[in-house]
């Protein structure tokens, strides 16, 4: 049995400018227990992705099952099994935190949750703004408090929605602390994320999809094997030469260019002599899960 | 516990944790019509025979402040979510779309009676009110707020943005309200407006509760029962309908 099942999902939206393919027959699984990477650019339909897996939005086709229950018609079991942290820091401004996970709870249609509630807030660091307004939170306060929401009801299976994204280091390090405990402790988890550092520590396995595609879906360290060995980094201040825009990952004045042999790392260091740069901190250091995405993105096997 | 309950708790929560703006409010404004059409009219205008013009106003102001806050409870309380987005809670639950109906449109008529026993207390300070038949009037409250509560869920569900719902409270709600003979019998009206105000359902929202005060009424209670009742199951299947397909909230 798969903790999640994407079967064939497509996902059209008609706009004003006539239908436009979010999801184009996107078919994986998730085991039971794993820690699995759900990896795009912006617009490729990792959202639109998990909105049909939450029962937010209606596939156009194909098949969704979360512990084997269809997410459409037999939608009360699926969601029980599931917990979703959104991508938005929403809440309501009417309640404290306590009282939204007591309503949470009773959705569900569990009664007394206050003792696994008092769990939560202590995990996530929250015990001291337990009657807070959700008003006089900080961002990452409401990021713990939407943590908390999602696993009132002890779901199987947690989807985390980009949920690192405007993040201090601190509360990172907190939340995947926290979540990899209950990874250890058998729950199933999905992650979506733009940071790939944490994609390549945390998942076993990882899916990436483009222009609403699954490209890739390997393990985490047979995508990593996949790049080329190693990359040539460096600090430049004037232009780039052309002939090495297309590969390269620029930050500020960061240069970073796949360099799997001494040939190659000749070449880029004379084509920049040539159009008059100087390459300052140079080294060398072994490819990572963002060298893999931008080759997977450019030119999808 | 079933998931409804904790929902219609919330949503009852959500009114009274406000109440002053959303219970105290209405009452006052309730109680300035009373102030200044029962000071003016009193004395000139009598509508029925024996019953003076304040007794007479009474039950349409109740009537008429009841229905306005039972549409706002539910249709201000879908439209916040959805602006600010907290709607997500509430869809990632098992809930069914009953369960949505009844938790909405039961809070809606708590406040409706809330609201309304709060202009009953304020104006009895005009003379002690009459209950000629109490379970019409309970039966009217109750179905009129319940008609309102759906009507609420409608126009939260359809509105977009906070103007939209305003524009709707505004130029339909608002309204058929005051043209319902809540100032006025429709007897006193020149035969033409008497017969469009007989397709005004509000009309007959207020004549019923009005007959429970009065045992005396514009038509027959149990026509005005009728009107009510199928506007209600009317409008709540297009609501259940609304929820049951995720009208846009689930895309």
């Amino acid at each position: 049995m798969s903790a999640i099942s994407f079967q064939g999902v497509s996902k059209t939206y008609l706009t004003a400018k006539g239908p436009f393919t979010a999801l184009n027959d996107v078919s994986f699984d998730i085991r039971p227990g794993e820690f699995f990477g759900l990896l795009g650019p912006n617009g490729a339909g990792k959202t639109t992705l998990i909105s049909i897996l939450a029962g937010l939005t209606r596939a156009s086709a194909g098949r969704v099952t979360v512990n084997s229950f269809d997410v459409v018609t037999d939608f009360a079991n699926a969601r029980r099994a599931l917990g979703v942290v959104p991508q938005e820091l929403v809440f309501d401004p009417f309640f404290s935190v306590r009282e939204a996970l007591r309503f949470q709870s009773g959705y569900f249609g569990i009664r007394n949750n206050g003792d696994w509630i008092d769990e939560l807030l202590a995990g996530l660091g929250l015990s001291d703004k337990a009657s807070a307004n959700m008003r006089q939170l900080s961002g990452g306060m409401k990021r713990r408090v939407l943590m908390a929401l999602a696993l009132v009801h002890k779901p199987p299976v947690l989807v985390l929605d980009e949920p690192t994204a405007g993040v201090d280091v601190e509360l990172r390090q907190t939340l995947w602390q926290f979540v990899s405990r209950l990874n250890k402790n058998g729950t199933t988890v999905l992650l979506t994320t733009h940071y790939l550092e944490e994609a390549e520590a945390l998942c076993a396995r990882i899916a990436m999809v483009k222009k609403g595609q699954l490209v890739a879906l390997e393990k985490t360290s047979d995508l990593l094997s996949r790049a080329s060995a190693s990359v040539l980094r460096f600090k430049l201040d004037t232009a780039l030469p052309e002939s090495l825009r297309a590969q390269a990952r620029v930050t500020g004045r960061i240069v970073q260019l796949p360099a799997p042999n001494a040939e190659t790392v000749e070449t880029i260091l004379a084509a920049i002599r040539a159009s008059g740069g100087v390459a300052e901190q140079v080294e060398i250091r072994p490819a990572d899960l963002e060298d893999v995405f931008l080759s997977v993105m450019e030119n999808p096997s | 516990m079933k998931g409804w309950e904790m929902l219609f708790y919330k949503e009852v929560l959500r009114f009274w944790k406000v109440g002053f703006q959303t219970v105290a409010a209405p009452v006052l404004t309730a109680m300035m019509y009373m102030l200044i059409f029962g000071h003016v009219l009193e004395g000139r205008v009598e509508v029925f025979e024996g019953v003076s013009y304040t007794a007479f106003l009474v039950p349409g102001l109740v009537m008429m402040s009841m229905l306005q806050n039972a549409f706002s409870n539910s249709s201000s309380s879908l439209i916040q979510s959805k602006v600010m987005g907290n709607l997500i809670f509430i869809l990632l639950t098992p809930l069914s779309h009953w369960a949505w109906f009844w938790a909405y449109v039961m809070s809606s008529v708590v406040r409706g009676l809330a609201v309304g026993m709060g202009v009953l207390l304020v104006t009895s300070w005009y003379g002690q009110p009459h209950f000629e038949h109490p379970l019409w009037i309970l039966m009217f409250a109750v179905l009129g707020c319940g008609l309102m509560g759906s009507m609420g869920v409608v126009a939260g569900l359809w509105a977009e943005k906070f103007d939209q719902l305003a524009a709707f409270q505004n130029f339909v709600i608002v309204p058929m309200t005051f043209l319902s003979g809540v100032f006025y019998s429709i007897q006193s009206l020149p035969p033409f407006w008497q017969s469009a105000s007989h397709l005004n359902p509000f009309f007959y929202m207020i004549d019923g509760f009005r007959y429970g005060f009065f045992g005396h009424s514009d038509v027959s209670p149990w026509l005005s029962f009728s009107v009510v009742a199928i506007a209600f199951l009317l409008v709540g299947g297009i609501a259940e309908r609304m929820l049951r397909t995720g009208y846009k909230v689930r895309h």
